[in-house]
């Protein structure tokens, strides 16, 4: 292993950066450039796309980025899911025909896991799949699927055996989303976009290479995916807002900002804006007001040790220790920082706080935080899940006593759906 | 001080929640807040001829049934748990409460008995683009025209303002400050000079309008110059009155992510067998009782013309903005990723809770104006 030093890596990033980096470039022709240079995603292992680099040093690489103004491979929304779970349990042959399109942008990926009947029970899952012929056959519904309606494919959870217990019938597909047997209907929120879906599977098929890992193990991998989301929505997460730069490279950013991520587009409000606390507290005067003041001096007191928390857990993954407490605490502090921003966007808002679009602060950004909000705690794992999780798992305090995991799948009581 | 509602009140009570269950259901108030106007002629008179409702607190002597702030906030109390779209706050809390706390008997012989028929639909626009609650902070003129007057200015967050037929208007005499030289003037909602323009609501079941004044012809309601001290009482009752109406809705929210719990299942088992569930609810439950009891204290307040009923006011206001908001997050989290989405009901209440919160003045306004009362 060669020394990798902060400065070793800025200056091999930057001599390359200089030398290919090309706005004029079509999007994807960058970014397979980026692919094969292992800068694109240099933490990953180096037989696919990485330089194998330490988490602590991925930093260095992004500020390189952005002083060049450099576009960095496709990275927001389920399609990072994908290339992890694939990158940690998928085939060869999956993860030469995924990766790369992933990276590129050029296929967008949804994730197929929550039904009516089964949400915080991920594991609850009734749709089915069968093995007819040489085929897998999917038969079901699936609902909060985001981005569906955008879809290549999706990464789709599916009972296989129904007389074993729950965790053990399950198995973890890629479906060609494109397909007859896949119907897919926008259901719109209460922030009126419609970034989610019900999903139905009618006699849907799945080429058996596309099974990942082995029938009935699809628990851990669905695990995997999870754990990646929940990471992902810890307080570093950014979200690409495009550039208004000139060059066919960042056109066709803004071009893939406005369709196939434009489901993401209320992300930022639901997380609650705390990067415009302050500007707003200047503008609206609720600087100058002291229980206001303190208001907001107790927001930012939470978000900046969330952020070092985040920071402390990316270090001790860097440096190859194993992930202490503060790892599993940054998706339920989030719910947290967001609900604390939405109160205090609208109370500095005053009377316009009723307001919303052209008539109300920003444009209408206040009130979208304000109506978009109360998806970050049930979004990827409710508060009260992350709670059980950090108490059972991080806490090791005693499970509840189990009446869904202990005997065939088929005898468990479960909702009715229609 | 009364802390039980009677037989009658009781009765009052169930009727009138048969009737809005019947007329008002969620499919009809999200059929009216996606309209601009947000209300319909038929219904608003089916409140009135078959119940009354506009006039329960006119003095007979106006035409209405003379009842109290009691009833009234009965009424409320139920239409904020409906979320029954219908110019009601409008009309009888705010312009009759200003009619009947500053207009002279003849005023009140002519601009009450349409008001308790259901005839007229009234507003008061006292807020401006500052949105100060407070009366001081009115700047819309009033000059004295031969023997009426014309004002001059905006005004906005106007309840029901885009529709109202009568407007009553806070406005003070050109040159003065603060509490001094402001009067309440009546302006027909057609008037020349005015212009009226919905604003867009965060909370589509309340509307709220803008409205220009240029030059527009308006007749002096009461005593000029002296309007601080019945607007300013009108406030009070409108914050007694709101109270009461939020925690209607706040109600609603609890038993409705009750009855979710009860029959939603994961793991096996009914959600609502959860600890951390039952501990919600038994938060809420409190949270929602607290709120009841002020809300109902400050009603009996008004009755008995209680000295202290500007703070008990404030103190209701105060706790059902609190506890209202608080209640429909729960709400939301308790119904998960359902409880996210447009054809669930929840977020309807949510965005109640947030308007009914903002107006006239959020919680830590009434706190301050409740230790103002208390402190001094
Ligand atoms: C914006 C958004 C995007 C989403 N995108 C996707 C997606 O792309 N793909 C996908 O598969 N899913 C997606 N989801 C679904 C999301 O993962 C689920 O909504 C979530 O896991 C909760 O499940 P549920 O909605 O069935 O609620 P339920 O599981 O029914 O929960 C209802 C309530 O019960 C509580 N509860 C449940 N179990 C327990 C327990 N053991 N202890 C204590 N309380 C409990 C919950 O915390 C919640 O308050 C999305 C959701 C949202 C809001």
């Amino acid at each position: 292993m060669s020394e990798n030093t902060e400065a070793s890596v800025r200056a091999e990033v930057r001599a390359w950066l200089e030398a290919n980096w090309n706005p004029e470039l079509g999007l994807v022709e960058w970014r397979n450039k980026l692919v094969d240079s292992g800068w694109g995603v240099p933490h990953w292992p180096k037989a696919w796309y990485g330089r194998e680099l330490s988490a602590g040093l991925i930093p260095v690489v992004d500020e390189e980025f952005q002083r060049i103004g450099a576009i960095g491979v496709a990275k927001a929304g389920i399609r990072t899911l994908a290339a992890a779970t694939i990158l940690a349990h998928g085939t060869d042959l999956q993860k030469e025909k995924f990766l790369r399109r992933s990276l590129t942008g050029e296929d967008t990926w949804c994730q197929l896991f929550s039904e009516p009947g089964s949400g915080s029970d991920v594991a609850g899952a009734v749709t089915r799949a069968e093995l007819r012929g040489n085929q897998w056959v999917v038969n079901g519904q699936k609902v909060w699927t985001t981005s569906a309606h955008h879809a290549h494919w999706g990464l789709l959870l599916a009972r296989t055996d129904w007389d074993k217990a729950k965790h053990k019938g399950l198995s973890y597909f890629i479906i060609d989303m494109h397909q007859p047997g896949v119907t897919v209907q926008p259901l719109r929120q209460m922030n009126g976009h419609a970034s989610f879906n019900q999903v139905f599977l009618t006699d849907a098929l799945v080429q058996p290479e596309f099974l990942v890992a082995d029938v009935g193990d699809g628990w851990a991998v669905t695990t995997t995916t999870l754990m990646h989301e929940r990471r992902g929505a810890d307080s570093l997460r950014s979200w690409a807002m495009g550039s208004d730069r000139p060059g066919r490279a960042y056109d066709e950013e803004r071009a893939e900002i406005a369709t196939t991520m434009e489901p993401y587009k209320w992300y930022p409000q639901r997380a609650g804006r705390v990067d415009l606390i302050l500007p707003r507290a200047r503008e609206t005067g609720a600087i100058d007001d002291p229980v206001m003041r303190q208001e907001i001096a107790k927001l930012l007191v939470m978000s900046k040790s969330a952020e070092w928390t985040a920071r402390r857990a990316r270090t001790a993954q860097e440096q190859g220790r194993p992930q202490g407490p503060e790892g599993s605490l940054g998706k339920l502090v989030s719910s947290y920082i967001a609900r604390a921003a939405a109160r205090l966007h609208t109370q500095m808002s005053g009377a316009n706080a009723m307001l919303t679009g052209e008539d109300s602060p920003m444009g209408g950004v206040i009130a979208e935080i304000f109506v978009s909000v109360p998806a970050t705690s049930i979004a990827g794992g409710t508060d009260e899940i992350q709670r059980n999780i950090i108490a059972e798992r991080v806490l090791k305090m005693p499970r509840e006593p189990s009446v869904d995991t202990i005997k065939p799948f088929r005898d468990v009581p479960r909702n009715v759906v229609a | 001080m009364k802390f039980s509602f009677s037989g009658e009140q009781e009765e009052f009570r169930s009727n009138l929640r048969r009737f809005l269950t019947d007329r008002a259901p969620t499919k009809e108030v999200r059929r009216l807040m996606e309209t601009d106007v947000g209300w319909e002629g038929a219904g608003w008179r089916a409140l009135n001829a078959e119940l009354g409702l506009t006039a329960v607190r006119i003095p007979e002597a106006y035409g209405g049934h003379g009842f109290g702030f009691g009833e009234h906030c009965i009424v409320l109390e139920e239409m904020g748990r409906s979320l029954l779209c219908a110019p009601y706050f409008a009309t009888t809390v705010l312009a009759a409460g200003a009619i009947l706390n500053a207009g002279t008997e003849g005023q009140k012989q002519a601009l009450l008995p349409g008001i308790a028929s259901g005839d007229t639909i009234a507003t008061l626009a006292s807020t401006e683009a500052s949105g100060s609650w407070e009366a001081a902070a009115t700047t819309l003129t009033a000059t004295p025209s031969g023997a009426s007057y014309r004002l001059n200015g905006h005004k906005s967050f106007v309840l029901d303002g885009h529709t109202a037929d009568l407007i009553v208007v806070l406005a003070r005499a050109p040159g003065t400050t603060g509490e001094a030289g402001l009067s309440f003037f009546t302006v027909a909602g057609h008037a020349a000079g005015l212009s009226r323009r919905a604003l867009k609501v965060m909370d589509p079941t309340r509307k709220l309008a803008r409205l220009e004044f240029q030059d527009v012809e308006a007749s002096l309601l009461g005593e000029a110059d002296a309007a601080a001290a019945p607007f300013n009482r009108t406030m009070t009752e409108a914050a007694v009155c709101l109270a009461n109406e939020m925690v209607g809705g706040a109600e609603r929210l609890r038993e409705d992510a009750l009855a979710y719990a009860m029959m939603r299942m994961q793991f096996g088992r009914p959600i609502a067998s959860f600890q951390s569930m039952k501990h919600k609810q038994a938060d809420m439950l409190l949270e929602v009782e607290l709120a009841k009891s002020a809300a109902y204290y400050a009603a009996a307040a008004l009755d008995d013309g209680d000295a202290d009923v500007a703070a008990t006011a404030s103190l209701a206001k105060a706790c059902a903005s609190d506890t209202y908001m608080q209640t429909a997050i729960h709400a939301i989290q308790i119904h998960g990723g359902i409880g996210f989405t447009w054809d669930n009901d929840t977020h309807l209440w949510f965005k109640r809770a947030k308007s009914s919160e903002v107006l006239f003045g959020d919680a830590s306004h009434h706190r301050e104006l409740m230790m103002r009362n208390w402190a001094a």
